[in-house]
Formats: structure tokens, C-alpha cells, sequence
């Protein structure tokens, strides 16, 4: 059951994220990237990690990517106006080179993977709340203090005038 | 396996019944509360065979007629997206009250069966989750109705909704820390204690502040007046739904009297303890030492319709206030959201925080 689950929001994941990059109209692209991040969460869940689950939705679908719409809504470029790509060499080598990445991938995780098969408790909000508030304490402030840096920084930059 | 499969899937039937059932209700009450408190008579027309109930056919009639109006697609707008949306706008609101508990756990056929559709470890967190996915329903159809009053009202929405989404997730925690939980199942049996031996203790009894913040965060959330920028008639003719017809239209419309009946369930879960009845415990009443027995069935049936009651006054709670408070203007309700309720909210968390460390007997690292 967990088996066939994983491979059909793998499946959605890939295929949202392949359909996020070869859509041409941007609000294609960003409802395509909503339905990976989706896939992913429930990927997070079956690896009994619900805490970074709801945190993805939270973070990355709830506000990141509302934003996103936000800018592209308000540029608000006409369909026609949408450059039309061709596809050069260098992305189709890219393209190669992507594939030959996943089946390396594959076969090195078919060989030493099996280890890691089992699901832990790394995920949930007691494991990730101990695991910050105790051995990560250092790092977890570090990275609070410079998120508020960030926002001062956002807020000075917001009110100069240029 | 199967039995089990088969009980989660009566739960999700029940629970959709009830919050689908709920709005029509709803809809009649908000039209007759808004000519009671205008001083009119309100719907009283649509009959069956002279049958009139106090113009209880009036939803019946509405969405007969909003099924049977022509589906209409205009011309600017994006085919696809435009269809979507009102399915956007409704799914997430639905998946929300999953997490909600109607009742304590019962005991069918030799199984624990806990009265909620799923008892996730993420409790409060998954409630955010799908709550902030309501924004891409009135965003998504604002932008693809292909109309400029559509997207100012998607506009002022997504901002609006971030804006909120704030204070109601600070406000939140306070109640995680006081019950020590993130679990509404938790959350819930644990408002069955009793302070001091005699007031229960509720979630808006130990956060009283909290519970404002959540109330008018909820509020806003769920775009109605005096929140409803989204759509102000006056400014912007419907906001994001201007160019939605017949059941598109109607979709939104049930969105938002589930959102209602979403936020009122949260509101009586988080504060006001859920199924619970004060002094109701699994044998009976518990009042001053002395006891009276009530088989455990009753006692079961007693508390699914306390939630059941509870959520009803929540919900007249929001047609009493939408009738009586008129709109905000937009600056009113970011200024409101960034410099009142966020520093409210972030004060009640250190209080709360305080107040645990030093008479809660919660132990510093």
C-alpha cells in the first residue's frame, strides 16, 4: 500500500515538476509547481514525517508561492506577449545528461539504499522540536537572528527612496 | 481492515453531510436574521402545495435555480482556470474539517473509534495548511475571469489572507502551550478539566486574549463582513467572483458559508472544549462530590450534540456580526492585522509562556 501510494505522488511530483518548466503561460507553470509541492508533502507523509509536511504546505504552497502569483499577477503579461522558446542543443544535452543523473541515481540507490528503507521518527513535531531546542540550539538562533536581519534589511530597503 | 476502511468512510459521510446539510440552513438563517435585525420579514414566499415553513424552501429554490441558469465562459477569460477555481475555492475548506473532533473515543464492534474523520499529529498545523490554500480559489478567479474588478478583489484577498494568516497561526499557539498539544483530540478531552475544581477549563478561559485575536483573524479569513474587501460591492461591483454564473457562482457561495461552519467547529473545539459539557465525564455528572450516573451511550450522544450546538451559535455568531458591523475601509484592516493583532499575538504567546514557567510547573530545559 505505502509502496504503490510512494510511486504515484513520485510520479505527480516528476510530472508537475517536468510540466513547471515546459509550460509557456507562468500561471501554468506555478499551478503545476503547487501540485508538486503537494506530491512532495504526501511523499514527507509517508515517511512519517507529518511536521515537514504541513510545514511545505504552510511555507511553500500557502505563502511562497502566493506570492509568486502576486508578482505574476500584477505584471499581468498578455498570452501573445509570451516569447515562443525553441529548443536549442544545449538543452537537449541537458536533457540527456538529467536522465543519465537519475539512472546513476537509481542504481546506486538500488545497491545502497536498503538501509535507509525503514521509516523514522525524524519528522514528527516532538523529534523536530527536541532535536532544535536541544543538539541544533546553536544553529536554530543563528538562523533566527539572521532571518530578522532579513526583515529589518527588507524594511530599510522598502523605505529608502531611490 | 475492510470494517476499518468502512468506518473511516461512514465518518467522512457523516461530516460532509452534516457541513453540506448545514448550509442551506445557514443561507435561510442569514436572511432571516439580517430582516430580523433590519426590522423586515425576510423570505416567506416559495411554497409546496401552500406549505411555506417560514421561507425554508428559499434555499431549495435558489440552488434549483442557480443548477438550471446558463453556464456561461466569457470571452477574455482563461478557459481552464476559470472553471477551476471555484473547485479551488471549495476543496481545501472541506479537507479542514477533517481534523475536528464531534466527539470523545467510542467503542463499536471491540474497536476504538475516535468521533473525528482523521487524529493527525498535526493537528493545528494541518488546519493551517489547508487554510492557506483557500486564498488560490479567489486569487486564481480573480485572475482568470479576465476582468479588472476580478483582480483587484484577488488582489486585496491574497494580501488580506497572508496578512491574517499570521495572527491566527500566533494566536493558536498559546492554546498549543497551555494544552501542551497540537492535537485537536488532545486538545479537546484536555478542556474536561476543571480549574480550581469548579470553572472548566476551557481554552477561552485560559486564553481569553488569544481568543479575541482568533476570532477577528477568523473573520478575516474567512472574508466576510466586516472583512470582505475581497468583494466590496461598492468599490470594486463583487470582487473576485463579478464574472461567476450559475453553479460556478453557487460553488463560491457554498465555500463560504463552509468556511462559516469550518470556523465555528474550530472556534468551539479550540476554546470553548469541543464536545465537551462541563462536569460531564464518561459516567455521568460530576457537580460539588456528588455523582449522577448516565449510561455511557447517553453520555455520547449528549456531547456530539453539544458540538453540534456549539457550532450552531458560532455560526449565528458570524450572521449577528455581519449584520451589525459595517466594512472596513483597506487601510483599517492591514493596519488592524500588521500593528494590532500581531504584537497582540506575539504578547500572548511570551504571557502565556511566562505564566507556564513560573506557576504551570512546565520545566526549563
Amino acid at each position: 500500500m505505502e509502496r504503490i501510494l510512494f510511486f504515484i505522488f513520485g510520479f505527480v511530483a516528476v510530472f508537475g515538476s517536468i510540466m513547471v518548466v515546459s509550460r509557456r503561460h507562468p500561471i501554468s507553470s506555478v499551478m503545476y509547481l503547487l501540485l508538486t509541492l503537494f506530491s512532495v508533502a504526501a511523499l514527507f507523509v509517508l515517511r512519517k514525517s507529518h511536521f515537514i509536511a504541513a510545514i511545505q504546505i504552510i511555507v511553500y504552497a500557502g505563502a511562497v508561492v502566493v506570492l509568486i502569483v502576486f508578482v505574476i499577477m500584477l505584471l499581468n503579461v498578455a498570452e501573445s506577449k509570451i516569447p515562443v522558446e525553441r529548443p536549442t542543443l544545449a538543452q537537449g544535452v541537458g536533457v540527456v545528461a538529467a536522465g543519465l543523473l537519475m539512472l546513476e541515481g537509481a542504481l546506486v540507490g538500488s545497491r545502497y539504499g536498503a538501509q535507509i528503507e525503514k521509516a523514522v521518527d525524524v519528522g514528527t513535531v516532538e523529534a523536530v522540536g527536541k532535536a532544535l531546542f536541544t543538539s541544533y540550539l546553536l544553529p536554530f538562533e543563528i538562523t533566527s537572528l539572521l532571518l530578522l536581519a532579513a526583515i529589518v534589511g527588507s524594511i530599510v530597503l522598502a523605505r529608502k527612496k531611490f | 481492515m475492510l470494517i476499518d476502511l468502512l468506518i473511516v468512510i461512514v465518518k467522512i459521510a457523516i461530516m460532509l453531510a452534516f457541513v453540506l446539510g448545514l448550509v442551506p440552513v445557514l443561507v435561510w438563517a442569514e436572511r432571516k436574521g439580517a430582516a430580523f435585525i433590519q426590522d423586515r420579514m425576510g423570505p416567506a414566499k416559495a411554497d409546496i402545495f401552500g406549505l411555506r415553513l417560514a421561507g425554508l424552501f428559499h434555499p431549495l429554490a435558489d440552488a434549483l435555480k442557480l443548477l438550471f441558469k446558463e453556464d456561461f465562459v466569457p470571452e477574455d477569460a482563461h478557459p481552464l482556470f476559470y472553471r477551476l477555481a471555484p473547485v479551488f475555492a471549495m476543496a481545501p475548506v472541506l479537507l479542514t474539517f477533517a481534523v475536528v473532533p464531534f466527539g470523545d473515543t467510542i467503542e463499536i464492534f471491540g474497536r476504538k473509534v475516535p468521533l473525528q474523520v482523521a487524529d493527525l499529529n498535526v493537528g493545528i498545523l494541518y488546519v493551517f495548511a489547508f487554510s492557506s490554500l483557500t486564498v488560490y480559489g479567489i486569487i486564481l478567479a480573480g485572475w482568470a475571469s479576465g476582468n479588472k474588478f476580478s483582480l483587484l478583489g484577488g488582489l486585496r484577498s491574497s494580501a488580506q489572507m497572508i496578512s491574517y494568516e499570521i495572527s491566527l497561526g500566533l494566536s493558536i499557539i498559546g492554546v498549543a502551550m497551555v494544552f501542551g498539544s497540537l492535537k485537536l483530540s488532545d486538545i479537546a478531552r484536555a478542556q474536561g478539566e476543571l480549574l480550581f475544581g469548579v470553572i472548566p477549563k476551557w481554552g477561552v478561559v485560559v486564553q481569553p486574549l488569544g481568543f479575541i485575536l482568533f476570532l477577528v483573524s477568523v473573520f478575516a479569513e474567512s472574508a466576510r463582513i466586516p472583512f470582505d474587501l475581497p468583494e466590496g460591492e461598492s468599490e470594486i461591483v463583487a470582487g473576485f467572483h463579478t464574472e461567476y454564473g450559475s453553479f460556478k457562482f453557487a460553488m463560491f457561495f457554498l465555500a463560504e458559508y463552509v468556511h462559516v461552519v469550518v470556523a465555528s467547529g474550530l472556534i468551539a473545539t479550540l476554546y470553548f472544549g469541543g464536545w465537551q459539557i462541563p462536569y460531564l465525564y464518561a459516567d455521568g455528572f460530576h457537580l460539588f462530590g456528588k455523582v449522577l450516573h448516565l449510561p455511557f451511550a447517553l453520555v455520547v450522544i449528549m456531547q456530539v450534540l453539544a458540538f453540534v450546538v456549539k457550532v450552531l451559535f458560532f455560526c449565528w455568531f458570524f450572521i449577528w456580526v455581519r449584520w451589525t458591523i459595517p466594512r472596513f475601509r483597506y487601510d483599517q484592516v492591514m493596519r488592524l492585522g500588521w500593528k494590532v493583532l500581531l504584537p497582540l499575538a506575539l504578547a500572548n504567546i511570551f504571557i502565556t509562556g511566562s505564566v507556564l514557567l513560573l506557576f504551570g510547573g512546565a520545566k526549563p530545559l
